[in-house]
């Protein structure tokens, strides 16, 4: 295990200051996850700042899928849920939030599923783990943990939310 | 999901809950300023009518252009295409245009089926609509604006009154909205329910005052009148006293039960103004729903890598 | 003319034994017997051919009292010369050649010129059948007398593909008929109970949205003809028997003594409604592949011997009046090559009928009804050399490509079925030599 419940509770805290300090306050913020474990992430993420703030941060999900680069290299797949809260993002800064970055194809893909829904002011990223292997000139803005790890690992994010645990760990090469 | 969609019948439970599913997501872009997803991009969508609908032309048109589909519509209205052998050389250019699914709305029943086995194409083929056969989209349409409203179909009773004998709506229903676990009722006169449908798996009734109290559902299907000249039933008027929904019956309806018609509607038949334009109506609504309905089909058909259908839950693509 | 002595072979399924052929006629039948036997006309040949008929069933060329050889009108999709072949293939020496060709056989001219055909090409011999009514239009009586008068000498009038309904009409025809001991071969469908019908009325047509052919539209009709040849003291013949309640009217009528008799082709006997499922047109016929229970009813009837024959309604189409979808597609398909394996299957296998019911069903039968003198007559020494040598203990799958018909519309392609035609002889003549055309 890399990561434990209170790990990932500090690295959230931490990240919700950095965003708030970055955007001199939560006025214009949105916050949209990217399904699965970016939206429980990005709520906690909007609690912390409300926390801090005293006012409702908007957060909603913003599904990828049919944004993919990679989708039809594969079997049809499933759609996830695609939120956008109702004063929308445009002239907002939004802040996207995923559980692992990666790649970076998914963020190009949210970048471009973004495109299609308005026209925000800016966009930054907020991952709880970094594990490096950028195939894209992507950067996140605020990171949990940095974390290296060879190709063959398996980085692996359970939540609360959707796993019934916090944690984050590391696993071998898949079988 | 199998790769051509032909019948109600080739989707199990898990396929039309995806379907639902993703219509559920997709349903949202008409809410959106630019409303066009990526999805298709590059794929060939043909609409194959060889019977004048506009409505399901539309339809799959406009679902197929947000999932940014070329779309080639092909109709047979005006053209010399009506006879059998034409068929096949359609399809063959169709095939030689690279036409990556076809959506065939036939008059002969199964000939979506001959389309997708008999080698003529590789595209995938979308059953739009065939003969008295079936519709499916227009039954995941209808089960998915049930579901809008009703929530899972278990249990739920759903009456499909009218000329179930002719009707591809009836038996696409009847089939999709038993393998959602709803109970099926159809009630009509005993010249139009089909030879054998005590095989269906569905209730049947003559009697429309006794099914409607019970009904959460009450789907009504156009009737044509010109079937009184062939003795289905034998006058228009009688038809409707019996078997037609007006304000009275509809007052017997419990509150929550909504009512649909898969269209186009003759009004005065088998449903009264009144009724088709009240609040529990969901008419008009059918048709927003078709919509993402069938943009869920087309994805889910051709959004995958050629030659693989099904979906794929794996995550692991950060 | 050559001979040939067939060793060893089992007539009618019976102990093995020798057959000799020769001038036309069966020659000699015994143990040992040889081309020297009963050579009594200097004329006659004493060598000739052998074949090795071990293992193989000597059956009395067959007759098929149900054919359509298209000619003339669509040689496209047969013609008389290749349908012969196909016959003669399948085990024939006799096939009646249904009247709906274009134009329609219903003048002697038509029939004549059928006749004449059959006898050039040689392969077997044709009986043209005369329409009832005029264009089959189910009008006006054809003239039924001219056509039995004429070289063709017709005696089985039929307006197969269509029913002649009108009751009148039906009547006058079976009365007619009388004056020149014709039959009436009856193609029973309710027109009214059948429009647009595309397959049988059941529970499948009803979930695949095809327009039912109900049976009662075929029982209804036979029903009233019984009555009606009983009443004018005619005979009657069924075609294509094809349900349950059909056979036991039938069984009904034979049991009251009226002069009916009937048939069923080799599709209703094997094959069954399901098979639309496919949508394949190439399963497409009339009357429609039923039920399992009316081809368990059609076996039973052909057993007891309420249906007397077995006809094929070989029914050839070009392709592309199959490789279209089901409703435009037209109805029939093959069935001369593959109706004696049929039977074996059917009939022969499962011990509800011998190679003796055999001969009776596909050749004594149909030749007494179609009055035709000389098929269908048991091997016997001094009968016509019209002989059919047929292997049962092979199986064979069916090739539709290597057929002799011009068409390709057999629903058995690709489907094994038991036995092969080795040898077929008409009048002493082999028209078929170890399965291959000569």
């Amino acid at each position: 295990m890399v990561l434990d419940a209170r790990d990932i509770a500090r690295a959230l805290t931490r990240i919700s200051h950095e965003i708030l300090e970055r955007n001199k306050g939560a006025g214009d913020l949105v916050l949209l996850g990217i399904p699965r474990r970016g939206v429980p992430l990005a709520r906690r993420v909007a609690e912390r700042i409300s926390a801090v703030e005293g006012l409702e941060v908007p957060v909603g999900s913003l599904d990828v899928t049919m944004y993919r680069d990679d989708l039809r290299m594969k079997p049809a797949r499933a759609l996830l849920p695609t939120e956008i809260p109702p004063g929308g993002i445009d002239g907002r800064t939004v802040v996207l939030v995923d559980d692992v970055l990666f790649s970076g194809r998914t963020i190009r893909a949210a970048l471009d599923a973004l495109n299609d829904v308005g026209r925000p002011e800016a966009v930054r990223l907020a991952v709880l783990v970094d594990r490096g292997h950028r195939e894209l000139p992507i950067r996140a803005d605020f990171v949990g943990k940095n974390l290296p790890t060879s190709l063959v690992e398996r980085v692996s994010v359970r939540l609360a939310e959707t796993d019934e645990v916090d944690a984050v760990s590391i696993d071998g090469a898949p079988a | 999901m199998k790769r051509h969609l032909l019948s109600a019948a080739d989707l199990t439970r898990d396929d039309a809950e995806l379907v639902l599913r993703t219509a559920e997501e997709l349903r949202s872009l008409a809410d959106r300023p630019i409303k066009k997803l990526p999805a298709l991009r590059g794929r060939t969508v043909v609409n194959l009518f060889f019977e004048d609908s506009t409505r399901t032309r539309i339809s799959f048109e406009a679902a197929a252009k947000r999932l940014s589909a070329d779309v080639i519509n092909f109709s047979a209205k005006g053209s010399s295409l009506s006879k059998g052998e034409s068929l096949k050389d359609t399809a063959l250019t169709l095939e030689a245009m690279g036409a990556d699914a076809v959506v065939v709305r036939h008059g002969a029943s199964g000939a979506p089926h001959r389309l997708a086995h008999s080698g003529w194409v590789r595209s995938s083929v979308v059953n739009a609509g065939d003969g008295t056969h079936e519709h499916p989209t227009q039954a995941l349409l209808d089960a998915f604006t049930m579901w809008r409203h009703l929530g899972a179909l278990d249990g739920r009773r759903v009456a499909i009154v009218g000329d179930v004998l002719h009707s591809r709506v009836a038996r696409s229903n009847a089939l999709l909205l038993q393998t959602l676990g709803a109970e099926v009722t159809l009630v009509a006169p005993p010249t139009l329910l089909p030879v054998g449908i005590d095989t269906w798996g569905v209730e049947t009734s003559y009697d429309l005052d006794a099914v409607l109290p019970k009904a959460d559902v009450v789907m009504m299907l156009r009737v044509q009148r010109e079937r009184m000249n062939a003795s289905f039933f034998p006058t228009a008027r009688e038809y409707s006293r019996r078997y037609g929904l007006d304000g009275k019956r509809m007052r017997m309806l419990q509150d929550h039960t909504i009512v649909m018609h898969p269209g186009p509607m003759v009004r005065g038949m088998e449903i009264t103004a009144d009724v088709a334009d009240s609040d529990r109506s969901v008419i008009v609504e059918q048709v927003t729903n078709g919509v993402a309905v069938r943009m869920a089909v087309l994805y889910l058909l051709l959004s995958g890598a050629e030659g693989v259908t099904g979906t794929d839950e794996s995550e692991n693509d950060a | 003319m050559s001979a040939y002595l067939v060793t060893n072979v089992s007539i009618l399924g019976g102990e093995p034994t020798d057959l000799l052929l020769r001038d036309g006629v069966v020659a000699a039948i015994g143990s040992g017997v040889g081309f020297e036997t009963g050579a009594s006309a200097p004329s006659s040949t004493t060598d000739g051919e052998v074949i090795d008929g071990t293992g193989l069933v000597a059956l009395p060329g067959l007759v098929d009292l149900h054919t359509h050889l298209r000619e003339p009108g669509r040689e496209d999709a047969e013609t008389v010369e290749s349908g012969t072949r196909a016959a003669a293939l399948g085990g024939f020496t006799a096939v009646h050649a249904m009247a709906n060709t274009e134009p329609v056989a219903d003048t002697a001219g038509v029939v004549e010129q059928v006749w004449r055909l059959g006898r050039e090409a040689g392969y077997c011999d044709v009986y043209p059948i005369g329409a009832v009514t005029v264009g089959l239009a189910g009008e006006q009586l054809a003239e039924l007398g001219a056509m039995a008068d004429s070289a063709a000498r017709v005696r089985v009038f039929s307006d197969d593909g269509k029913c002649v309904s009108d009751a009148v009409l039906m009547r006058r025809a079976l009365e007619y008929v009388k004056a020149f001991d014709g039959v009436i071969a009856q193609h029973a469908q309710e027109p009214r109970l059948t429009e647009g019908a595309q397959m049988n009325e059941g529970e499948l047509s009803g979930r695949l949205g095809l327009t039912g052919w109900p049976a009662v539209a075929e029982e209804a009709i036979i029903a009233r003809d019984c009555l009606l040849a009983a009443h004018v003291g005619s005979r009657l013949h069924v075609c294509h028997v094809s349900t349950a309640g059909s056979v036991e009217i039938v069984r009904d009528a034979k049991r009251k003594g009226w002069n009916v008799t009937a048939e069923a082709c080799p599709h209703h006997l094997l094959l069954t409604d399901d098979l639309a499922e496919t949508y394949d047109p190439i399963y497409k016929v009339n009357p429609p592949l039923r039920s399992r229970a009316d081809t368990e009813a059609l076996r039973a009837g052909l057993a007891d011997g309420t249906i007397d024959i077995v006809a094929t309604d070989h029914a050839p189409h070009p392709h592309e009046d199959k490789d279209c979808e089901w409703a435009a597609a037209a109805f029939g398909m093959l069935g001369l090559e593959t109706a004696l394996s049929i039977v074996q299957e059917t009939m022969v296998d499962p011990g509800l009928l011998d190679w003796a019911g055999v001969a009776e069903r596909m050749s004594y039968a149909p030749a007494r009804i179609g009055r035709v003198a000389d098929h269908g007559q048991p091997i016997e020494v001094g009968a016509p050399a019209n002989v059919v040598l047929y292997d049962p203990s092979v199986r064979r799958v069916v090739d539709a490509a290597s057929s002799a018909s011009l068409s390709r519309n057999t629903p058995y392609a690709g489907r094994e079925l038991p036995g092969r035609v080795v040898a077929t002889f008409l009048r002493g003549k082999a028209t078929v030599l170890d399965g291959r055309l000569t």
